[in-house]
């Protein structure tokens, strides 16, 4: 089975980082195939980032994605260059605190941001809510595997916050309602 | 053991022109090496371009002799891989102000352990006879057929300003001064600059009214202001005459440095 | 034990420099190799080896040249501008002999051009970019695996044929992540060391002298301009100068064989793919895709010396296409060794073929 996510937020969301702990996980942990690749722009703030994962049981030969199935969206700006064209048989997770179009395809809302600051007090860590809602949703790879991806990832002194986002962030995954296509 | 040990007998004669003053200079710089002790094995001269940068094609040590301007770059690379070598550049005023300018103030700010020896002729010898960044105002060259129009580089004040921790100017005349200062740099830890200024018979002297070798030294001897007399001039409010140039010792000190030997 | 990790196309160029024992890294930073340089910084010190940023790219080059002489396994990396800078002392490492290894992660030019997307448009600057006839040996990877191996494939080579070795990446398999399996260790060559006694350039019967390392006692003079047996500048002998020239080209171009790395599959086919770097991946995806034994594919991880005997495995050939992500750099070396149509599939802006295109490519020329 191959996945295709992209994710796009902008730039400090941490957008590339998420690409980075989904497709780890992939490979370290749930042993399959993964290639992350990246839009590199010359901002290192703001702007739309934007960031691909392909996961795939098999060894990957082309390593871009042409047209991903599975979308994170976490920024207004990001949704309009990176999501509003997503086919009518994707699924999207926009965080609804900061992405107020919504898509043709299927879509979840997850208030990421809001969640991240209200409950855990830290909006840094929207990101890691959204993957946790990624996962939960998606199946992409496994909890464990994630969350021992996150673990590798994420700076010393931040893992129990980091965990909290993810596992709050599963809740909202399996919590939300797919919104259909209309 | 003298300078001379440190010659490669099966390369001479050498290149240089009758007159011309870089013997002198590689003698002073051979003599303080000879006086340090250095075991040649543990020895290497760099060059880049240029009459000067033939001097180490002349010593029996290995010795690197690279690209137009880039002698302390090539010599960042074997100092910093192996600080347990002594390393030598030689170099001129095209090569090290010109084209290397920048690796020049560069090693200088990094202050690594080189010393660096520059034999400032003022002009591009080797090609003929083309303008420097040190050809004097209103001096000729075949680039600067009605003379020099633009100011020349103090190099000196460069290193110092750049961050060297040894610099010190004299010329052809000051044999002994020189090779003191010589042996002054190879021990002082950090960068070490000492420019020599030298007389070029062959595309200088002919062009700008020394026709004769001594006649240039001379010169070079009656321009040089030491330092401790310039001083003194300032300090009692006089003018320094303009047409001299500082010699001695300019600046030695202790900021931190990398390469020194473990 | 092997392991596994999720790197970077970067991040294992330099892990694989480390493996091979690179203990000399020169360079300055320039998008899209820059990775490279920073994790140089981060682990070198750690493994008792020189990390130095250099003032520019003529600087990184002289430095890894200068550290070389003193016996250390010395690299850079660069890009774009940072690679045409350092032509010139290339073309030192090469009349001097001189084992490095440079990397070039390729992004889009001429000029400063695109410095975050992919290109393969230095494939003839290596090659020829430096003045005067030369001979260089430059591999390609196409994937992070190949960023590891190749790299660390390239000190053997350097050391072996005391040459400057280039691994030509591109921004693609630079900057993407994948799954790669950490060898335990990398076979190391030797430099061949200087029997004491002998001419410092006096090649041995491979053509290459062996290496007299500074500090050891050899007193070698090492110039940049042309030389005699005892490195001797000896500029005017029109014979000298010839025989050494030749030698320094033939030293690669006769053990091409030997540094040749490239696979065959499908050698009956009737239309051959030829690709390097990056676009291998869509070849391969499009062999994935299409099983066809008339569909054949030349996979080169060597590109120079080119293997140009390779070709002629492909005796039924009636055409090969050439994915590159430049005007046809490579094509243009293919077509003088073939007498069946090249056709170059071009790519310019930064982004790779897509398996489309290729098809597309395979249908117009059936």
């Amino acid at each position: 089975m191959r996945y295709e996510v992209r994710f796009s937020g902008f730039g400090g969301q941490g957008i590339i980082l998420s690409a980075v702990i989904l497709g780890r996980a992939a490979v370290m942990y749930d042993n399959k195939y993964a290639v992350q690749t990246q839009v590199y722009g010359p901002e290192a703030r703001g702007g739309a980032s934007m960031s691909q994962v392909i996961i795939d049981d098999e060894q990957i030969l082309f390593p871009k994605v042409a047209m991903p199935g599975i979308f994170v969206i976490m920024s207004q700006e990001g949704f309009e260059k990176y999501g509003a064209n997503a086919p009518k048989d994707a699924v999207m997770l926009v965080d609804s605190t900061l992405v107020h179009s919504r898509p043709a395809c299927k879509y979840l809302e997850i208030p990421g941001t809001r969640e991240a600051k209200q409950t855990l007090g830290k909006d840094i860590v929207a990101n890691i809510v959204m993957l946790g809602a990624l996962v939960a949703s998606t199946h992409v790879v496994s909890e464990a595997a994630l969350e021992k991806a996150i673990l590798d990832s994420v700076p010393k002194g931040t893992e129990t916050l980091n965990i909290k986002a993810m596992k709050l962030g599963i809740d909202l995954g399996k919590g939300s309602k797919q919104h259909e296509v209309t | 053991m003298t300078f001379d040990d440190w010659y490669r007998q099966d390369r001479l004669p050498h290149i240089f022109c009758a007159g011309c003053g870089n013997g002198t200079i590689i003698n002073c710089t051979l003599a303080a090496v000879d006086q340090m002790g250095w075991k040649k094995d543990d020895t290497v001269f760099v060059s880049g371009i240029g009459c000067s940068s033939r001097a180490p094609g002349y010593i029996v040590t290995d010795s690197l002799h690279t690209t137009h301007g880039r002698a302390i770059a090539f010599a960042t690379g074997v100092k910093m891989a192996n600080p347990d070598l002594n390393v030598v550049v030689f170099t001129g005023d095209g090569d090290l102000a010109a084209i290397g300018g920048n690796h020049f103030i560069h090693a200088c700010r990094r202050n690594i352990d080189l010393t660096v020896v520059c034999m400032n002729n003022q002009i591009y010898g080797m090609t003929g006879g083309q303008g420097s960044p040190t050809t004097p105002r209103g001096c000729f060259s075949t680039t600067t057929p009605t003379g020099c129009v633009e100011m020349p580089f103090d190099l000196c004040e460069l290193a110092i300003a750049a961050g060297a921790n040894y610099v010190s100017r004299w010329t052809s005349y000051h044999v002994k001064e020189l090779e003191k200062a010589v042996k002054v740099g190879l021990e002082t830890p950090g960068f070490s600059f000492i420019e020599a200024l030298v007389q070029c018979p062959t595309a200088f002297g002919r062009r700008n009214k020394f026709r004769q070798v001594a006649d240039h030294v001379e010169y070079l001897r009656a321009h040089s202001l030491l330092k401790a007399k310039r001083d003194r001039l300032i300090e009692a409010g006089e003018a320094v005459p303009d047409d001299m140039f500082v010699v001695g010792e300019l600046a030695r000190r202790k900021r931190p440095a990398l390469g020194v030997k473990p | 034990m092997t392991r596994t990790e999720f790197w970077q196309g970067n991040t294992a160029c330099a892990e694989g420099a480390l493996a091979a024992g690179c203990n000399f890294f020169g360079g300055y930073p320039i998008t899209p190799s820059t990775e490279v340089a920073e994790l140089m910084a981060a682990k070198m010190p750690k493994k008792g080896g020189v990390f130095i940023q250099m003032e520019d790219e003529i600087a990184s080059m002289a430095s890894i040249i200068g550290a070389a002489w003193t016996g250390a396994r010395s690299m850079t990396a660069t890009s774009g501008p940072g690679f045409s800078l350092m032509m010139e002392n290339i073309g030192y490492a090469v009349m001097t002999e001189t084992p490095c290894v440079v990397v070039n992660v390729q992004r889009g030019g001429p000029s400063t051009g695109q410095p975050t997307m992919a290109a393969q448009g230095d494939m003839m600057q290596v090659r020829f970019g430096s003045q005067g006839d030369y001979a260089i040996i430059a591999l390609c990877p196409a994937s992070v695996q190949e960023m590891y191996e190749l790299t660390a494939k390239a000190f053997n080579l350097a050391d072996q044929y005391r040459v400057p070795v280039f691994l030509m990446a591109d921004e693609i398999v630079g900057h993407m992540r994948e799954k790669i399996i950490i060898p335990d260790s990398m076979a190391k060559t030797p430099r061949k060391a200087l029997v004491k006694g002998t001419l410092p350039f006096k090649p041995d019967a491979d053509l290459v002298p062996g290496f007299p390392q500074f500090g050891k006692g050899y007193g070698v003079h090492v110039t940049g301009l042309t030389h005699d047996e005892r490195g001797y500048p000896c500029t005017t002998n029109p014979k000298l100068h010839e025989a050494l020239v030749r030698r320094l080209v033939d030293k690669i171009e006769s053990a091409r064989h030997a540094i040749a790395d490239f696979d065959i599959i499908n050698p009956d086919a009737r239309q051959v793919f030829i690709a390097y770097g990056a676009p291998v991946r869509t070849v391969q995806q499009v062999m994935h895709d299409r099983p066809d034994k008339n569909i054949g594919f030349l996979r080169l991880r060597t590109v120079w010396p080119f293997p140009e005997y390779a070709l002629a495995e492909f005796k039924n050939a009636k055409c090969f296409l050439m994915p590159e992500l430049n005007l046809g750099q490579m094509a243009r070396e293919v077509e003088r060794h073939v007498r069946v149509p090249v056709v170059n599939i071009q790519k310019l802006g930064g982004e790779l073929h897509t398996p489309a295109e290729l098809v597309a490519a395979l249908e117009a020329h059936r």
